[in-house]
């Protein structure tokens, strides 16, 4: 490439997308409009600064590699297994599903069967830039439907091969030799197998050995090298890049550098993504749209329809809360990049003709443009009927903070915490993700930051690096030992101080070297005992001695059990024991202190006229 | 009124009956008493004669199990009584922790004593008290190696700085050990005394004491002014 066109193309797509993206957010749609307008606007159809939109296609689709590749990151293996009843599961209801409706509706039409299913199978598949970009964008990666589109998203990975095998053989009757299908699958088999274990015996050590040259931008080389040459392996067998991206990432979900990786690629993946989006925009061939609008239309309403439909059913099934289908829907229901493949390399193979493969590329295009413009409708009207109120998008943090305490979680535990320390004059950066949430607390003068605390970069922001504690007060246990084993591996100087939900929670933390933890409820239940016991007429000081040392006891027997918490019977043992032993002790007590009234020849019920018992019925009893 | 004790109940604090006398009383373990807890309620009944009660019993470990002491709601209640009752056992040689509490933070700077101090001058301070051991062993000659009174000065000027008058406590030794015929008896005598106040045959032949030079700067609160607290009471002995 000459140097001058490589400066010219630079300057027109870092151009296009700071004017477009900014714009388009300020208008309120999102980024992924701004880019796919930028893409309009500088392609062949718009100001002609680019003319063949193939070659970026082509390579800023490594952006949706990067994403994948980020998405496994945040997967641990041990989580990717229990995804697998919905990625097999529903992920196969929503493809072949879908494939199936439309070769009928293809058929029924009058379409030769061929290309009805080419046509069927290309757009059954969705947008993974689309869906998990919109995902990441909204902080939705963690909710129910967040969830069940990377499921669907992760099926299409693995399907995609198969498909893209079963093309050739559409076009002509006679079947391939089956000796290389045989040998491409073991192939394919031996390049998973060598990812799966490098990944388990090298890439850490590897990771490690780099890491220590101290050098931080040969380590964001190492992370892109990484992927890049998953990618590579994966693509000589003709497996998808993104899958093998995808498996990396898995396998460094558990690794201490997980964090430093997701940053290193973060930006990478974000600008790629960006010029994807691009690509998709200039790649809309308008001839195509303007020759033949109706049956463009047509086919347009047509797939999203009958996509949604399965997706609706999928849905209500699963099922999924009321408020979540919508983007849900949305983030499925559109054609994606692998439909731009599949008309590719059907048309290569002759088995749809030209013109047919850019109506339905183009109809593709139209669709992913067509996504972020149904979600900005749907939050402006569909979800805040459904949820019964209005929601604001609210700005992720972005000034660095520099507080000397930062809350995570601003829920009824954090907000007492919160409230207490800002009574004492202390100014604690919070940190919350669920919107509703932060618009209430803003709503009473609380300065509340939109940002999730798993995120090293917006930890950052947040002044975790100066900071001297953190209060853990986020309710999801998963994300809570999430960002505290993210905290002491970046963070070594601050203080966690956590909540914890229950014992198991409490174990977690504890073996992270968290040391300041406090179980939700243990506080107000033993008050409430306390209660109880002055309702039976123990004294008021008595009660809460009681309650005091029992506390003490409980963590004692707590941190007994810590060692062999993964031990199921030990536990249990060391539980009944310490009850015992409590109780023990207790009735103890009360023996001595009954002998000790005895020998003092005292009764107490002679004061006829005092209501209530001054020594506990249970008491006298023992 | 504000909810001071970290689980509020609903009579804590000040109750719009008026009164003469409050008794302030404090057992670490009312659940063991055998006299105090007697004591604390022969306080609380009412009348025999019907004539409305005018004393008020505060038992400060029911009403701040927790330590923290509603301190304008027990000042508000001593500004109003004429006659202050501390009713406690005698625990090493002093008072329960959290009747100690209370004196340092109800009888504060500026209220009980020091520049416009002066909230409890003219009242009384009448301490009921029980030992564990016998009167015999308060005596230079046994264990406790100091007749009973030698632990009662820092009571004594903890009134006198703060203008009461010191009257002579009421003292059941040997309360552990005391049969029930003596205990009905020195319940007799504290009711009684408490329903009378303040008619006592002795009343009038006890001065109010004050002192006479109490810098304005005197804090007996704070360590740090121990010697100027030293120095204080040997100009008033």
């Amino acid at each position: 490439m000459e140097h001058t066109s490589w400066l010219t193309g630079t300057l027109t797509y870092l151009a296009a997308a700071v004017l477009a993206v900014p714009l388009a957010k300020y208008l309120g749609l999102g980024s992924i409009i701004g880019y796919l307008a930028a893409g309009i606007l500088i392609g062949p159809w718009g100001l002609k600064f680019v003319t063949n939109p193939q070659d970026m296609l082509h390579f800023s689709e490594f952006g949706v590699v990067l994403m994948l590749f980020l998405v496994g990151l945040e997967l641990e293996p041990r989580r990717l297994w229990s995804l697998r009843k919905p990625i097999f599961g529903w992920g196969s209801v929503q493809l072949f599903g879908s494939a199936f409706l439309l070769v009928v509706a293809g058929v029924t039409a009058g379409l030769d069967w061929r290309i009805a299913l080419v046509a069927a199978l290309g757009l059954a598949m969705s947008s993974t830039a689309i869906g998990l970009g919109v995902l990441n964008e909204r902080s939705l990666m963690h909710t129910s439907s967040g969830q069940s589109v990377l499921s669907v998203a992760l099926l299409q990975d693995v399907a995609a091969i198969p498909i893209l095998a079963l093309l050739p053989l559409l076009a002509s009757a006679q079947a391939q030799a089956e000796g290389s299908g045989w040998l491409g699958a073991a192939k394919a088999l031996g390049v998973i197998a060598t990812i799966v274990l490098g990944g388990r015996l090298l890439l850490r050590p590897a990771l490690r050995w780099i890491a220590r040259s101290q050098t931080p931008e040969i380590f964001t080389a190492a992370s892109l090298l990484l992927v890049v040459a998953t990618a590579a392996l994966m693509q000589t067998v003709g497996l998808s890049m993104a899958l093998g991206a995808f498996l990396a990432g898995v396998l460094l979900a558990e690794s201490e550098y997980r964090r430093e990786l997701e940053t290193d690629i973060e930006p990478f993946k974000g600008l790629l993504l960006g010029l994807f989006f691009i690509a998709v925009g200039m790649s809309i061939d308008f001839a195509v749209v303007l020759t033949r609008p109706f049956v463009i239309a047509a086919v347009v309403v047509g797939f999203l329809l009958v996509k949604a439909l399965v997706l609706l059913a999928m849905a209500r099934l699963m099922p999924l809360p009321k408020v979540e289908r919508p983007v849900f829907i949305m983030l499925l229901a559109q054609g994606g990049e692998f439909g731009f493949v599949v008309f590719q390399t059907a048309a290569q193979a002759g088995v749809i003709d030209a013109p047919t493969s850019s109506l339905l590329v183009a109809a593709v295009a139209i669709s992913m443009l067509l996504t972020p413009l149904l979600l900005v409708i749907a939050d402006k009207w569909l979800i805040p009927l459904l949820a019964g109120q209005t929601k604001k998008q609210i700005q992720e943090i972005d000034e660095p903070q520099n507080e000397s305490v930062i809350i995570a979680g601003f829920g009824r535990y954090g907000q007492v915490v919160g409230r207490m320390l800002y009574a004492n004059g202390i100014h604690p950066t919070v940190l919350d993700t669920d919107a509703d949430q932060i618009e209430t607390m803003r709503r009473f003068d609380w300065r509340v930051f939109y940002g999730d605390a798993t995120r090293l970069d917006l930890m950052r922001t947040a002044g975790a690096a100066t900071a001297k504690v953190l209060v853990l007060a986020i309710d999801d246990v998963e994300q809570s030992v999430e960002v505290a084993k993210m905290v002491r591996e970046n963070f070594p100087q601050l203080t966690i101080v956590a909540r914890a939900r229950n014992v198991q929670h409490y174990f977690e933390l504890l073996e992270l070297g968290v040391t300041q933890i406090e179980r939700e409820t243990l506080d107000s239940a033993l008050m409430s005992a306390r209660s109880v016991l002055e309702q039976l007429g123990w004294e008021r000081h008595q009660a809460r001695t009681l309650a005091l040392r029992f506390r003490r006891h409980n963590i004692e027997q707590l941190l007994k059990m810590a060692p062999h918490r993964k031990d199921a019977d030990k536990v249990l043992a060391t539980a009944k024991l310490g009850r015992q032993q409590l109780e023990e002790q207790f009735a103890q007590e009360r023996a001595q202190a009954a002998k000790r009234q005895i020998r003092g020849g005292w009764t107490d019920d002679s004061d006829a006229l005092d209501t209530a018992p001054a020594t506990p019925a249970l008491e006298r009893e023992t | 009124m504000p909810t001071n004790s970290l689980t509020p109940v609903p009579d804590n604090g000040r109750r719009e009956l008026p009164h003469d006398v409050v008794v302030i009383t404090a057992h670490p373990q009312m659940e063991h008493s055998r006299v105090n807890r007697r004591l604390m309620r022969a306080a609380r009944k009412p009348r025999p004669d019907g004539v409305p009660s005018s004393v008020i019993v505060r038992d400060l470990y029911s009403l701040y199990p927790d330590y923290l002491i509603d301190v304008p709601a027990e000042q508000a209640l001593l500004a109003d009584a004429k006659l202050i009752v501390w009713q406690h056992p005698i625990q090493w040689y002093s008072m329960p922790p959290l009747m100690k509490l209370w004196v340092d933070e109800v009888l504060s700077f500026g209220w009980a004593y020091g520049p416009g101090g002066t909230a409890l001058r003219g009242k009384d301070l009448w301490l009921v008290t029980t030992t564990g051991d016998s009167q015999a062993s308060y005596h230079p000659a046994s264990y406790n190696r100091y007749f009973f009174d030698a632990f009662l000065p820092p009571y004594e000027q903890t009134a006198t700085l703060c203008g009461l008058r010191f009257l002579p406590p009421l003292v059941l030794y040997g309360a552990h050990k005391a049969d029930d015929a003596t205990v009905l008896a020195h319940l007799k005598i504290y009711v009684d005394r408490l329903h009378r106040y303040p008619d006592w045959p002795e009343l009038s032949e006890l001065l109010y004491k004050l002192p006479d030079v109490v810098p304005e700067d005197a804090r007996p609160d704070d360590d740090e002014e121990e010697e100027q607290e030293e120095q204080q009471r040997k100009e008033a002995a």
